[in-house]
């Protein structure tokens, strides 16, 4: 059975654990206010909040409920706009009505629900994060500078919380309603009964955040055998060990984003975690589900790829350690054995004088798959490059590591001409298609673009020359 | 009086009831349409035996159920509601499965499979012309003599301009609920703009007379033209199911399943030829253009003729001949989108400055701003222009000192390398009307219950426009009474009768009026009944703030007391109001007339920033001046301003329908076409009402202001391509919209072609 709190009703169900939460909400339990705009996660009509226990503390993120597994809502609190309403208008949604901020309105409920999200969170309340909280919620009427105005209403208001507990002032300023208090409590009561686990059998299909399954085959997926991974606690965590880092299959974006350690040996990250599609998403998608996927284009794998993470599959009986470079053999082909699953991701962290850069361009900046991505890696050593990693993605069948770019880079100095020759390196080891997200043409060129990109923003001194009819 | 969108509670709440979330009444059955995989073909085989063989599965519909006429077309009859013998384009509704669920009805489509004796496809409009394949004769405006005044030209420029279509994304996807009703009727809850075009084509499908169909619209989780005449068919095909098994049937169509079936924005491609003397008058221009209609007429003819209308955009030129071919492709058939092909007739003329501008070395602005419209100039289709294009433009370069921002611009780019910053003008002039004159008119019934509440139902249907606010807003004020007294009801066909769709931007002043007119006479009949009860002249009594008042003191009356006592005269407290638009005509012969009520200006100023080394751009500012005349609710004209621009913006960038030489839809999903996002929006948006007090036909003179801020959304092409220019001046870009990073780069880098 899967037990959880659905707003302020606890919630015991023995349907299929891989229809979607959404679904659920919608068609079994009528709350309707959650709408649906698109199934797959582009909208964010059907956000709602998945509160649940991290380090003793009630957490609250935001999801796309159509990509929810309902098996994912076990043990949490999940929120519905039904479920933040108070008698009147909460302060979120008065914003809203104040500045105009919704027309239509079907969208509405999913902005609500991602803003009042931004509410709950721990960190101190900023304006561009309340932006960033809503950055997966796609309106077509009103043109968004309204929901900005909103936005700024609230961010303005959450400052007065300077530190006090979120959930508290959210209560105590007519964010949510009274009930969030007894949540916590009500959690713990639920997670220590457990949830029902299939076993993991050759036939089940591994199942983490759902983020690709769903948009593939939502209407497939909940009459196979599934294993769930996503709330797995083997699976989680991020650690250092020495120079190494471990990070758990499970492990998600949003987890990236918010790791000290990656903080502290990526200085860009944010900018970078910014690229990869919205909140809702990286709050669910993890790094395995991302690698095994096996999208050409995928964003962490190309991250991963310059940083030549290696890989721990187990199968049940075996585990073995695979470089992510060697993972992939053809397009969508992993080196994967029935059964296997990713347990760990595992690669070393960038020294202090280490460069890495992360570039990503499609038709829309954010909330969009590439059009080609591309990471390096460079371990410097007295202004020589000792070693290097470059990968490029939506240039061929697979996720590329550029093995031929990489190798040529080692023992170098940096320079424009080392750049040029580079670019022109690179020409030969992709084969880009034309397709939506561009044409061949174009995938060429912006991976030539992208990696004088790199160099521009990660060795400032360069003098690029030939930018024009290159 | 201005109020908030009334929806605003219920939306924020989740609350507000759209089709899908329709309580289900018991025994509800769930359809699903089985579209054509090819684009064109005569059918051979229609295979139907696997999916009727699946358990749940009720029944599948063909042509060969429909009890009445197999036909949806709503200009011309050319649009079968089923497929009979042949498919036209991917997506071609063929069956209608019917099943006890949603999953079921859409898990037995895809056991259906279609054989045909397969056909060239088309999917190029300059093809379809060149093939004879148009939907109605071509048609012409023109003004003066143009090929005669070209040979008095200093300049004359040619080319081809070409926009991509555009997908509505209305974030609530198409579909209606059937209800049977007894006695041969039925109830169809439908999310469409054009409650009667669906009561008139489910009568007809169903043969039986319009008097037994009753069509219910709430609300629309967005419209933007695409539900106004494509609607219909899910509805009727709800309707044919419901009628003949004699059970609720619902169709709610999956994100995909809309995407792959309905018809878009036209994609046109255009050749212009512009003719300037040495001071930059534009003497003459010729445009053909050649609309993508699809494969069936839906409103292309209207969408084409209004290309016509607005194609000398804000501009007045003497002498002009615009042709334009709607070009019939196997295509879904394209369809109304906000602005109606205005904007692919503007981005065209603007096109053809742009060139001119380019080659003559001087600002497109210096050649905008010396041609716009003034009072008394005639536009090539007759009407005179009543202009606010001088004002909007001096305005918007006096306020944002436009001077400053170009020389900011200069320095800006001269000293940034990677980085370069472009600007355009765009001044817009949109006509209000349906340019069918007999459309241009609209009802409304208002009812005083003997409490003092006031019921109103017009023919407007909202989609987030906030029109029912509006409406409200009219009762309001004649009446004096507080907007909670008053109660807008969902539009209804049992209501009202023989609506216009909501469309054309005319929606709030044609059933405004309607409104208007009802509550006059209501209030006229009130105001004679108070004088009665108090004895006094009629002339000395005014409704005030829910008062009745003598001579502007208060009486003894309340609204509530004076309604309660009427009733009891038994004065009749209600009335249903009629508006026709006075004074429009057109003449389609000599193309000449005087078609629209009046017309809207504006003047746009984008700045946009090119990261020349990906390609990608970020809008700094949009600021504008927008001729609003007097508006009645400035709350939500400006969110209608800022959702046109930004949908316009869309349109001219990102957003980019994709099909394949097969016909098929590349871009059929939200992951492959993409819109707008919050991060996308320009950094600054400022809006300046160029309030007007000059009498007009809009509402309380209020003017329409639904589309006429897309058009500002061109400005954004031209921004663009001004960046691209300053980094690489060679650049030898084709007029080609949208402007997605691949082409931004491609212009920032790709060397001269000398194609265009």
């Amino acid at each position: 059975m899967i037990r959880f709190i659905l707003n302020d009703k606890e919630i015991v169900t023995g349907l299929h654990p891989g229809i979607t939460l959404l679904d659920f909400i919608r068609y079994n339990q009528h709350l309707v206010g959650t709408k649906i705009g698109c199934r797959e996660g582009d909208c964010g009509a059907c956000t709602i909040l998945t509160g649940e226990i991290k380090d003793g503390n009630l957490v609250y993120s935001s999801a796309t409920s159509c990509l929810m597994p309902l098996a994912n809502a076990h043990g949490k609190h999940i929120v519905t706009i039904e479920g933040i309403n108070l008698d009147g208008l909460n302060a979120v949604q008065q914003a809203f009505a104040d500045e105009g901020a919704t027309q239509c309105g079907f969208c509405t409920p999913g902005f609500i629900v991602s803003l009042t999200g931004f509410c709950l969170g721990e960190q101190q309340p900023v304006y561009a994060d309340a932006i960033n909280a809503m950055n997966g919620n796609i309106c077509r009427c009103t043109g968004y500078k309204s929901i900005e105005r909103a936005a700024a209403v609230i961010s303005k208001k959450m400052q007065e919380r300077n530190g006090h507990d979120a959930i508290r002032f959210a209560i105590e300023n007519n964010v949510i309603p009274a009930y969030f208090t007894g949540i916590k409590e009500r959690l713990d009561k639920i997670i220590d009964s457990g949830i029902d686990k299939a076993a993991p059998g050759n036939q089940a299909r591994f199942l983490s955040g759902g983020t690709d399954l769903y948009v593939q085959m939502h209407d497939s997926i909940a009459e196979e055998p599934l294993v769930f991974m996503f709330d797995n606690p083997a699976l989680k965590g991020i650690a250092q060990e020495g120079n190494s880092c471990i990070l758990g299959a499970s492990v998600t974006v949003s987890d990236i984003a918010g790791s000290g350690i990656f903080k502290n040996h990526f200085p860009g990250l944010e900018n970078y975690i910014k690229l990869v599609s919205s909140t809702q998403i990286r709050n669910m998608a993890t790094l395995a589900g991302n690698f095994a996927n096996a999208s050409p284009i995928g964003d962490m794998t190309i991250f991963f790829l310059a940083l030549d993470a290696s890989l721990q599959l187990n199968s049940g009986n075996d585990k073995r350690t695979i470089k992510l470079c060697d993972f992939y053999k053809g397009y969508k082909q992993l080196d994967r054995k029935a059964g296997e699953f990713i347990e760990k991701i595992v690669f070393d962290l960038p020294k202090p004088d280490d460069h890495f850069n992360f570039e990503k361009v499609c038709k829309r900046t954010h909330l969009d798959i590439a059009s080609v991505n591309t990471a390096i890696c460079l371990r410097m050593n007295g202004g020589i490059i000792e070693k290097a990693g470059l990968s490029a993605g939506g240039v061929g069948p697979v996720p590329l590591f550029l093995s031929g770019c990489s190798h040529f880079l080692a023992g170098k100095k940096p320079s424009w001409e080392l750049v040029l020759e580079l670019v022109e390196l690179a020409q030969h080891e992709i084969s880009p298609i034309s397709d939506t997200r561009g044409s061949d043409a174009y995938k060429r060129l912006l991976l030539s673009q992208l990696i004088k990109a790199h160099f521009i923003r990660l060795f400032p001194s360069l003098q690029p020359e030939g930018l024009v009819n290159t | 009086m201005s109020i908030k969108n009334i929806d605003s509670f219920t939306h924020t709440r989740g609350e507000s009831v759209y089709l899908d979330d329709i309580p289900v009444v018991n025994g509800t059955l769930y359809a699903c349409a089985y579209g054509s995989p090819f684009a064109h073909g005569k059918i051979l085989a229609l295979n139907l035996d696997e999916a009727l063989s699946m358990e749940g599965v009720v029944r599948i519909f063909t042509c060969k159920d429909i009890p009445g006429k197999n036909q949806i077309g709503g200009i011309i009859p050319d649009e079968p509601l089923l497929a009979e013998s042949a498919v036209h384009y991917i997506g071609m509704p063929l069956a209608l499965v019917v099943a006890v669920s949603a999953e079921l009805a859409a898990a037995a489509v895809k056991k259906i499979t279609l054989e045909i004796d397969k056909r060239h496809v088309i999917t190029d409009p300059r093809e379809a012309q060149q093939h004879g394949n148009l939907i109605v004769p071509p048609r012409t405006f023109r003004l003066g003599d143009s090929n005669s005044a070209f040979d008095n030209c200093e300049h004359v420029f040619e080319g081809t301009a070409d926009t991509n279509g555009q997908e509505h994304l209305y974030i609530e996807t198409q579909g209606a609920y059937a209800l049977p009703v007894e006695n041969g009727s039925i109830r169809v809850i439908s999310s469409t703009q054009g409650p009667t075009a669906v009561q008139k084509h489910t009568a007809e499908v169903l043969g039986i007379p319009m008097h037994r169909v009753e069509v219910d619209t709430t609300r629309l989780g967005g419209g933007f033209g695409g539900k106004e005449d494509q609607a219909t068919s899910w509805a009727a095909l709800c309707a044919l199911a419901c009628w003949i098994l004699k059970k609720p049937v619902k169709y709610s169509l999956h994100r995909m399943e809309d995407m792959r079936m309905t018809g878009k924005r036209h994609p046109y491609s255009s050749d212009f030829r512009i003719g300037l003397d040495k001071d930059l008058s534009i003497i003459a221009y010729e445009v053909n253009f050649y609309q993508n209609a699809g494969a069936a007429a839906d409103l292309s003819p209207a969408v084409l003729e209004r290309t016509l209308f607005h194609s000398t955009n804000s501009y007045h030129i003497l002498n002009v001949t615009a042709t334009a071919y709607s070009c019939r492709t196997n295509l879904p058939p394209n369809t109304a989108f906000r602005g109606f092909g205005g904007p692919q007739g503007m981005f065209v003329i603007e096109a053809a400055i742009a060139k001119a501008a380019e080659s003559l070395g001087v600002p497109a602005s210096a050649i905008q701003h010396k041609n716009l419209i003034k009072s008394g100039d005639e536009f090539p289709y007759g009407q005179l222009a009543e202009s606010e294009a001088h004002a909007c433009w001096k305005k918007a370069k006096s306020l944002y000192d436009t001077d400053k921002i170009c020389d900011e611009i200069r320095q800006f780019n001269s000293s940034n390398r990677f980085l370069k910053k472009g600007l355009s003008f765009m001044p817009i002039c949109f006509g209000i009307s349906f340019t069918k004159i007999l459309m241009n008119q609209a009802r409304a019934l208002v009812h005083v219950y003997l409490d003092g509440s006031v019921n109103i139902s017009t023919g407007a249907v909202e989609m987030g426009q906030g029109v029912n606010t509006k409406m409200l807003q009219v009762a309001a004020q004649v009446f004096s009474i507080s907007p909670q007294q008053i109660k807008v009801n969902s539009t209804n066909t049992y209501r009202i009768a023989n609506t216009s769709p909501s469309a054309a931007s005319a929606t709030a002043d044609l059933n405004g009026k309607a409104v208007l007119d009802a509550c006059e006479k209501i209030r006229e009949r009130l105001i004679l009944s108070a004088a009665e009860i108090l004895g006094c002249l009629p002339e000395a009594v005014s409704l005030k703030d829910g008062q009745v008042l003598i001579n502007g003191s208060p009486s003894s009356l309340t609204w509530n007391g004076l309604v309660n006592a009427s009733y009891l005269k038994r004065v009749n407290l209600s009335e249903h109001g009629h508006y026709a638009t006075p004074g429009i005509h057109f003449n389609s012969e000599k193309e000449k007339g005087h078609p629209f009520a009046y017309h809207v200006y504006g003047t746009a100023i984008t700045v946009v920033t090119v990261d020349c080394i990906r390609g990608t751009y970020e809008f700094d500012a949009v600021k504008l001046v927008h001729d609003f005349g007097t508006s009645m609710n400035p709350l939500i004209d400006k969110g209608q301003i800022e959702g046109g621009l930004v949908q316009g913006i869309g349109w001219m960038t990102m957003e980019e329908i994709i099909y394949d030489n097969e016909g098929k839809l590349r871009s059929n999903a939200l992951s492959t076409y993409k819109v707008p996002d919050i991060y996308s929006v320009p950094k600054e948006l400022d809006i300046h009402f160029l309030e007007t007090a000059k009498d007009n036909l809009a509402i309380f003179r209020s003017k329409a202001v639904g589309e006429p801020p897309l058009m500002y959304g061109i400005g954004a092409y031209f921004a663009l391509r001004n960046a691209i220019k300053a980094f690489n001046p060679n650049s030898d870009m084709a007029f080609s919209a949208p402007m997605t990073p691949e082409k931004v780069l491609m212009g920032l880098y790709a060397p001269k072609t000398g194609n265009r």
